[in-house]
């Protein structure tokens, strides 16, 4: 097959080619635009498929005042459910708690998941043993690992208590999970834990595509450990930094296994994320209007949140961030 | 060499605290699930329980059909077969998406990636009524294949992102060069670049097979029997309306976390395998 | 040309998600608008006579119902009774799925528009709102033919909603008051002082000063349910009302302003464990087994495990189940109603049948051989000696007085909203954060307010 792609672009940086002056010939672009159909088309129909009846219906359940899980004609409110949502204080309260949350346990996973990235790329003895025990928590069910920890702060029984009064380090038994704070970032330790061995691994795979010898040259140039990390390891690890910040700041705003498991939104809902807030309002409470609009509003703040990542990390890599 | 002696140290200590703070809470989980209940409300608490018995793990192996431990061993089977056909699929489609993504240029490109990854940022609650309705209209509720079918429409978007910008780390030169000599596209990426991105899609594809393994909204609405009970939700299970034995939680935990250890202990050697000696750049 | 390529390109993928998403949203589409259909006169009156409709097949018919996971009788006791019913009447089958208590509220309101379940078990608090939406079906026609005079009048009224029956009472459940025998011998306690909570506060007293425990009462009042069913309880016992007659919100003041306060004072005391603001009903259960507390409020199954050596350190001899307190001597001293009825959905193709299920497994028949781990909701058994014999002296002589008195949470079809908000506003009266008549205002507010608009 004929080539028309242009000149190539300057070693290991992996950009696309730049066009010729003359532009690449528009057949050439329609066949790959055909191609790139081709090949996305499985996709489309996975995902799309089926979720697109559910979206489009979510958006115009979100339209009227519907009460019941039931089909039929409900009032039309246009707006209201959204313009409710903003005016309420629960719902900005929530929305704060899912930001504090969201960027406490991503800014923890990525600084730990790099620490642990690095000394899973480093000469250890028994390397092998080492990243196994890290796949552990990532390997436990958020289930278990919500009830697990909720169990380890049990202010009667709990481990937690155990340890710091037999250590002599508290006189008392706490309990943690009374103080809606304390209790919040308790669930964010939980989170931590368990999702930082994934976060490790990703950065641990765009470690291994960066070439030794460029660390050798930066100590012939004589940067020590931190320096080489700062110039080299970082700028290079940008692009999966952003794709790794980007899907745990997605998953941390969407956090509702966890707090469904450990604290059910208490205590005076201080652990009630925005996707557990919508949980209630529509199942529970059975407003499916308003939860619809308050979906939504989750997918705007998610999505104002990642442009705002990927514009501020960009790299130059052309269409995809 | 390099590394210095306080170097070798220095990363062998850390490498020890951090495997402390992730076997400690393993520890007393195992210890949990082994102990009675007296054993663990005793205050002040013994670490080491006077009594250990493994009569809970032998009831969850044993016990007849009908009894939640039964289904419990039904849902780690289910857990596994609905798990793992998700990540074939999303893989084998999200790969060529993320392919496309990458390596081409088309128009309406970014809304397109945009457009998939706004549907991973839909929170699941907002889809479960319509979606429980196309379950119903479509025969697949209480299915493996419904949820595998669920599942993939958020393990996909998750894959071409992924993929798509990992691919785009790989040179260009080595498929270029490959189909100077007379490879197509489709073959350069099977031959070179595939093998190239083997880390990273390994680490998608564990990713990939934690979000099916975890997911427990979809799991709980959608299911009812042993037919297509996951684990999450048969473990939700084991607690009573008012009470819980945690040890049984944690046993069920324990057992639960022993496929996918395996699985990435076996996958863990090809992720850092591949390209560490960069004898592809420069 | 780029106009070109971008229209060949742009046309491909519409035609192609379209066309994708177009079969799926057919089917889909389809089946809603007829569930649309037959859901329009959901809330209406029309509903109330489909389920005296026939519908029944003359071939043999499929029941699929929702249960619980250990509801207050065991999966294996279900087996048994549809195990029974499905000797009784060949030709019908029974499915039951059960599902943790956390589930069930979610299931049912999902299946709901599919009609998947027949018959499903619910809370005490939920006639209502489905009563209202037309997720269950007003069966009052068919309650009326049993005796229903003889069933415990605090057991019917938790399926009653508008004065219409949604649902047959099955499990019977009540907050109990337990009692650590030795602490209180050893604080010179009598248990006869324990009738109301002035007696109670100055048991707990006793038992404090004479150091036996630090706290010697725990409560389960952490943000959950939990917490308004001991406030209940209280407010019930001072004479409080949830709402008044017309229905608007009456519980703060007089006797629901009083039990907030009650239970702030517990915790200033020092009689209350600061902790039982984070505890469950499990946690309470723990404590009283370990010997840690000396009284608290709890359901039947705490009797149970208390006596269960495997998981008490009390012995069975110092394990002692008594009535709720009264607020004044003499004074009503009403237990919170935690039943469970069952009922049967909108969706159902077999109503005629479902009923026959549902009536079977209420009747005093079949519940009597069933009372080793749920009470029956007919009086007359708990005279009957063999259900003594099976379910215990101790809980069926207490049981016998306390579940006539029974005081229900308010049937209101947004309880789940007003709760929550109840909840919290208790929760912060009791850490502190508000005085208990602001707490209460605020949450009055909530049960009345709009709401969103849906």
């Amino acid at each position: 097959m004929t080539d028309t792609t242009a000149q190539l672009p300057p070693a290991g940086t992996g950009r696309p080619p730049t066009p010729r002056a003359g532009g690449t010939s528009w057949r050439a672009r329609t066949r790959e635009g055909r191609f790139a159909l081709a090949l996305l088309a499985p996709s489309i129909i996975v995902v799309f498929g089926i979720v697109v009846y559910p979206i489009l219906k979510t958006l115009y359940t979100s339209l009227f005042a519907v009460d019941t899980p039931f089909g039929g004609h409900f009032p039309w409110v246009g707006l209201d459910n959204y313009k409710f949502a903003l005016q309420q204080s629960d719902f900005w309260s929530a929305i704060l708690r899912t930001a504090y949350f969201t960027f406490l346990s991503t800014g923890f996973e990525l600084v730990f998941g790099m620490g642990i990235a690095l000394l899973l790329y480093a000469p250890l003895r028994g390397r092998w043993l080492f990243r196994t025990i890290v796949v552990l928590p990532w390997a436990l069910p958020t289930i278990v690992n919500g009830a697990m920890w909720r169990y380890f702060f049990n202010a009667q029984y709990g481990v937690v208590n155990a340890a710091l009064t037999q250590l002599g380090i508290s006189s008392s038994y706490h309990a943690f999970l009374s103080s809606p704070f304390a209790a919040l970032n308790i669930v964010v330790w939980a989170d931590v834990w368990k999702n930082t061995s994934l976060v490790a691994f990703f950065l641990l795979a765009g470690l291994t595509t960066i070439p030794r010898d460029l660390y050798e040259a930066a100590r012939v140039d004589g940067y020590g450990r931190w320096g080489s990390f700062v110039h080299i390891t970082l700028p290079l690890l940008r692009p999966v930094i952003v794709v790794v910040l980007v899907l745990r700041t997605i998953e941390a705003f969407k956090v509702f296994d966890i707090i469904y498991v450990m604290t059910g939104g208490g205590p005076a809902n201080g652990t009630q994320s925005i996707a557990f807030y919508t949980y209630q309002r529509a199942f529970s409470d059975e407003y499916f209007g308003y939860g619809s609009a308050l979906a939504y509003l989750i997918v705007v703040f998610i999505m104002v949140l990642a442009i705002i990542y990927i514009r501020l990390l960009r790299s130059d890599n052309y269409g995809m961030a | 060499m390099r590394d210095s002696r306080r170097y070798r140290i220095a990363i062998h200590l850390a490498a020890l605290a951090v495997s402390l703070v992730i076997l400690a809470p393993f520890a007393w989980l195992i210890i949990a699930s082994l102990s009675s209940q007296a054993d663990l409300l005793k205050i002040p608490l013994s670490w080491i329980p006077s009594n250990l018995s493994f009569s809970r793990y032998s009831q969850i192996f044993s016990s007849a059909s009908g009894t939640i431990f039964a289904n419990f061993r039904a849902s780690l089977v289910n857990s596994l077969i609905v798990a793992s056909t998700t990540v074939v699929i999303s893989m084998t489609v999200g790969v060529f998406g993320a392919y496309a993504f990458a390596r081409l240029r088309f128009r309406g490109q970014r809304a397109t990636l945009l457009l998939f990854l706004s549907t991973y940022m839909v929170p699941p609650i907002a889809l479960v009524i319509p979606l429980y309705l196309i379950m119903v209209r479509l025969s697949l509720l209480n299915t493996r294949i419904g949820l595998i079918i669920v599942y993939c429409t958020f393990a996909t978007p998750f894959v071409l992102w992924i993929m798509g910008n990992y691919f785009q780390t790989i040179p260009r030169e080595l498929e270029d060069a490959a189909r100077i000599d007379g490879c197509t596209r489709i073959g350069a990426l099977f031959r070179v670049v595939l093998p190239l991105a083997r880390p990273g899609l390994l680490s998608t594809m564990l990713f990939a097979f934690l979000i099916a393994w975890d997911e427990f909204l979809y799991a709980l609405i959608f299911t009812s029997t042993t037919a297509a009970k996951t684990i999450p939700v048969a473990i939700a299970e084991f607690t009573g309306r008012y009470t819980t034995d945690f040890g049984l939680q944690a046993a069920g935990g324990i057992l639960a976390a022993i496929p996918p250890v395996l699985i990435a202990v076996v996958f863990q050697r090809y992720i850092v395998g591949g390209l560490a000696s960069g004898a592809v750049k420069g | 040309m780029p106009g070109e390529q971008k229209r060949t390109t742009r046309r491909g993928f519409i035609t192609t998600t379209a066309t994708a998403s177009m079969g799926l949203y057919l089917a889909a589409c389809g089946g809603s608008s007829s569930s649309s259909s037959s859901a329009g006169g959901a809330s209406s009156s029309a509903a109330t006579s489909s389920a005296a409709a026939t519908s029944s097949a003359s071939g043999p018919v499929t029941l699929n119902n929702l249960f619980q996971q250990q509801a207050g009788y065991s999966a294996a006791d279900l087996a048994g009774m549809t195990k029974l019913f499905e000797q009784a009447n060949p030709n019908i089958k029974v499915n039951n799925t059960l599902v943790a208590y956390e589930a069930l509220h979610d299931k049912i309101v999902a299946a709901a528009p599919a009609g998947t379940y027949d018959v499903v078990l619910g809370d005490c608090i939920w006639p209502a709102e489905f009563g209202s939406k037309g997720i269950v079906q007003d069966i009052s026609s068919e309650v009326k033919t049993l005796p229903t005079s003889q069933i415990f009048p605090g057991a019917l009224v938790m399926a009653d909603y508008k004065n219409k029956y949604y649902g047959m009472p099955w499990i019977l459940d009540t907050k109990y008051m337990y009692a650590n025998g030795s602490m209180l011998k050893k604080a010179g306690v009598s248990p006869s002082s324990l009738t109301t909570w002035d007696g109670v506060v100055t048991a707990l007293k006793q038992i404090k000063a004479k150091g036996l425990v630090k706290y010697p009462w725990l409560g389960s009042w952490s943000q959950a349910e939990a917490v308004v069913c001991d406030y209940a309880q209280l407010l019930g016992a001072f004479g409080g009302k949830f709402l008044d007659a017309s229905g608007k919100p009456a519980f703060q003041s007089g006797g629901g302003l009083k039990a907030l306060e009650f239970m702030k004072m517990m915790l200033d005391q020092g009689l209350a464990d600061p902790a039982s603001t984070s505890s469950l009903e499990e946690d309470v259960l723990k404590a009283f087994a370990q010997g840690k507390i000396a009284m608290n409020l709890n359901w039947t199954f705490q009797l149970a495990a208390s006596l269960d050596p495997k998981q008490s350190q009390v012995s069975k001899d110092n394990v002692m189940i008594l009535r709720t307190p009264a607020g004044t001597a003499g004074g009503p001293a009403p237990g919170c109603n935690g039943g469970q009825p069952v009922m049967i959905t909108h969706g159902t193709k077999h109503p005629k049948e479902a009923w026959e299920f549902v009536k079977f497994i209420t009747s005093q028949n079949v519940q009597n051989q069933y009372v080793a781990d749920s009470l029956p909701i007919w009086s007359a058994s708990y005279d009957d000696p063999a259900v003594i014999k099976k379910a215990g002296k101790q809980l069926v002589s207490v049981a016998k007085t306390q579940l006539p008195n029974m005081i229900l949470r308010p049937q209101v079809a947004n309880y789940n909203a007003a709760s929550q908000a109840l909840q919290v506003q208790i929760q912060d009266a009791l850490l502190g954060k508000k005085s208990p008549q602001d707490a209460l205002n605020s949450a009055a507010s909530a049960f009345s307010s709009q709401g969103p608009p849906a």
